[in-house]
């Protein structure tokens, strides 16, 4: 996932306008947006979810959606989730990006390759070795196997976030370091790490934002307790429910503010890298 | 300048989690594939070839996965088409807006999947928005109900989930082009199309090879979107083995089907790897 790990703005060469490009690009922005806007739109509509035009605004289904204690207990699961998840795969990204970097190992190659294997495989087939593995050892299915399923499937997310920065760091900040007499912990913790702040904290947010919206693992991994968009996805089987539109309104706004957040710190760091380089 | 102990300390932690929760799950998934069911419901651990055998046998199985490969290879013509002119006009046309419209392509990307699958449900319903709006304008009388429940539903959820998948590498392909050969192309009187198709296009080959990837691959293993909108007609190979793995309860034939997946999606990452790197220049 290259592009994840790549901004705006590299070229600066810029053509004249050219109406049917514009025109196209409007066009595919608006398929892009048109069913977010239909959401939002009809979470204020009275008569539900049906209906053109939508008429008769209406609080009604936020009143609802904030008085379901289901729909906040998933959240409260979710957020959980997320934030194990996160842990797990920061804790395994990380030092996985400074092996990449710096060691040679047998299997380096392979391991490449395997772990960034659940972001290109289809979820079902991660899903479902987790789930025979945790099948064989016995382990009952729970919030925790979700956590272990999305700590495991996310560390590429650490990794190539970290790796990348670990390319624009300067090696002879901890050679110095260490030539000073402080030891490699006392250098990963002065050194290293408040070099690597931005990438880090650019990951554990997409590592969050991945793993509250994480449907397909989950769906296998599923004990009793329920995360919101498996607890949205047992309502839909259900059937249309306009609440359901409440809910994927707040969802979306929050995904915009992390986004915002996260393409902020992202351009952050490529500019103070470059000043760094000049 | 860094001992083995510290090189020690930063590879074995990673390498021994992934090898217990990646490479073991899917080598037993493997393995799972060659056993079978007793007829108490419990797993035989004999090895055979059965569910291969099954798989090519029964018709349902692998015309379903053909359906699907259909399906994806649908998905990602479309997605291609929305996707290329986009990442093109964003590259080389937005100029002092590029920041702005770069973000209005991610933001859809990690907007929920759940949410944008569920929004079409509600838009092509037989009184959702579109078939209302229809009868509103009076183009129709009767609710279109063909919209919702179908191939043509999961191809359009789909194929606006993964656009954005293809936009980003090809306009990171386009953004890698020095802009001097397309300047260099245009001084020495070629028209912009001749610019386009022989220097522009060629070197972004390898985007468009990375987002047709992700777009084929990742919509040829989906579930979802196809029990959401699809229908019996929309029904896709991972929802066989969703079903083999719930109710007919036999997993070594779902881990059977879910490998035949597996060996169709790993050649296609094989081969738009060695793709990628035949196009690229450098």
């Amino acid at each position: 996932m290259e592009f994840l790990v790549t901004s705006a703005s590299e070229s600066q060469g810029t053509l004249p306008r050219s109406r049917w490009l514009s025109f196209h690009a409007a066009a595919v922005l608006s398929f892009l947006y048109f069913p977010i806007a239909v959401l939002v739109l009809y979470s204020f509509n009275a008569q539900g979810v049906g209906g053109f035009p939508p008429h008769h605004l209406t609080l009604d289904w936020y009143r609802i959606l904030f008085a379901d204690g289901a729909i906040w207990d998933s959240v409260l699961n979710s957020l959980q989730v997320a934030l194990a998840a996160m842990a797990i795969s920061l804790a395994l990204g990380i030092p996985a990006a400074l092996a990449l970097d710096r060691a040679q190992f047998p299997g380096e190659a392979l391991f490449r390759r395997l772990v960034l294997l659940p972001l290109i495989l289809p979820g079902i087939i991660t899903g479902l070795s987790l789930l025979m593995l945790f099948n064989v050892m016995g382990a009952k299915l729970s919030l925790m196997t979700i956590v272990l399923g999305h700590g495991t499937a996310l560390i590429s997310v650490a990794t190539t976030e970290v790796f990348a920065g670990l390319q624009k760091l300067d090696r002879a900040q901890e050679e110095a370091s260490l030539d000073l007499g402080a030891n490699y912990w006392q250098t990963f913790w002065r050194i290293t790490m408040p070099n690597l702040k931005l990438p880090i904290i650019g990951a554990a947010l997409l590592i969050f934002t991945l793993s509250m919206d994480e449907i397909a693992v989950s769906f296998f991994l599923i004990g009793r307790d329920n995360t919101l968009p498996l607890e949205i996805w047992g309502r839909l089987r259900r059937g249309i429910t306009p609440e359901i539109n409440a809910v994927s309104t707040i969802i979306f706004l929050f995904s915009l503010v992390t986004i915002v957040v996260w393409y902020r710190l992202r351009v952050r760091a490529e500019g103070s890298a470059d000043l760094g380089a000049n | 300048m860094f001992s083995r102990a510290y090189k020690a300390t930063v590879t074995l932690p990673p390498l021994l989690w992934v090898t217990v929760f990646l490479l073991v799950p899917y080598l037993l998934m493997f393995c799972y594939s060659f056993w079978s069911v007793s007829a108490a419901q419990t797993i035989v651990h004999s090895w055979n070839l059965d569910n291969y055998a099954r798989l090519l046998r029964v018709e349902v199985y692998w015309q379903t996965l053909l359906r699907s490969m259909w399906i994806a290879a649908r998905v990602t013509i479309f997605s291609l088409l929305l996707g290329y002119p986009l990442a093109y006009f964003l590259s080389f046309y937005a100029g002092k807006k590029k920041d702005l419209f770069y973000q209005l392509v991610i933001i859809p990307l990690w907007v929920s999947y759940l949410v944008r699958a569920y929004a079409w449900k509600t838009i092509l319903g037989s009184d959702g928005v579109l078939n209302t709006l229809l009868q509103y304008v009076h183009l129709t009388r009767h609710p279109l109900e063909f919209l919702l429940y179908s191939p043509f539903a999961v191809v359009l959820t789909l194929t606006h989930i993964y656009t954005p998948f293809t936009i980003l590498p090809i306009y990171t392909a386009l953004e890698h082009i020095p802009r001097n050969l397309v300047e260099a192309s245009h001084d020495l009187g070629a028209t912009p199309a001749q610019t386009f198709w022989k220097i522009i296009f060629p070197l972004s080959i390898p985007g468009v090879v990375a987002g047709a990837t992700f777009a084929f691959v990742l919509s040829l293993g989906d579930f979802l979107a196809p029990l959401l909108v699809g229908g019996p007609s929309g029904i896709m190979i991972s929802n066989i083995v969703v079903s083999l793995f719930g109710a007919a309860f036999n997993w070594p034939l779902g881990a059977a089907i879910s490998l035949a997946l597996l060996v169709v999606v790993v050649s296609l990452l094989f081969l738009s790897e060695r793709l990628e790197k035949k196009w690229s220049f450098s």
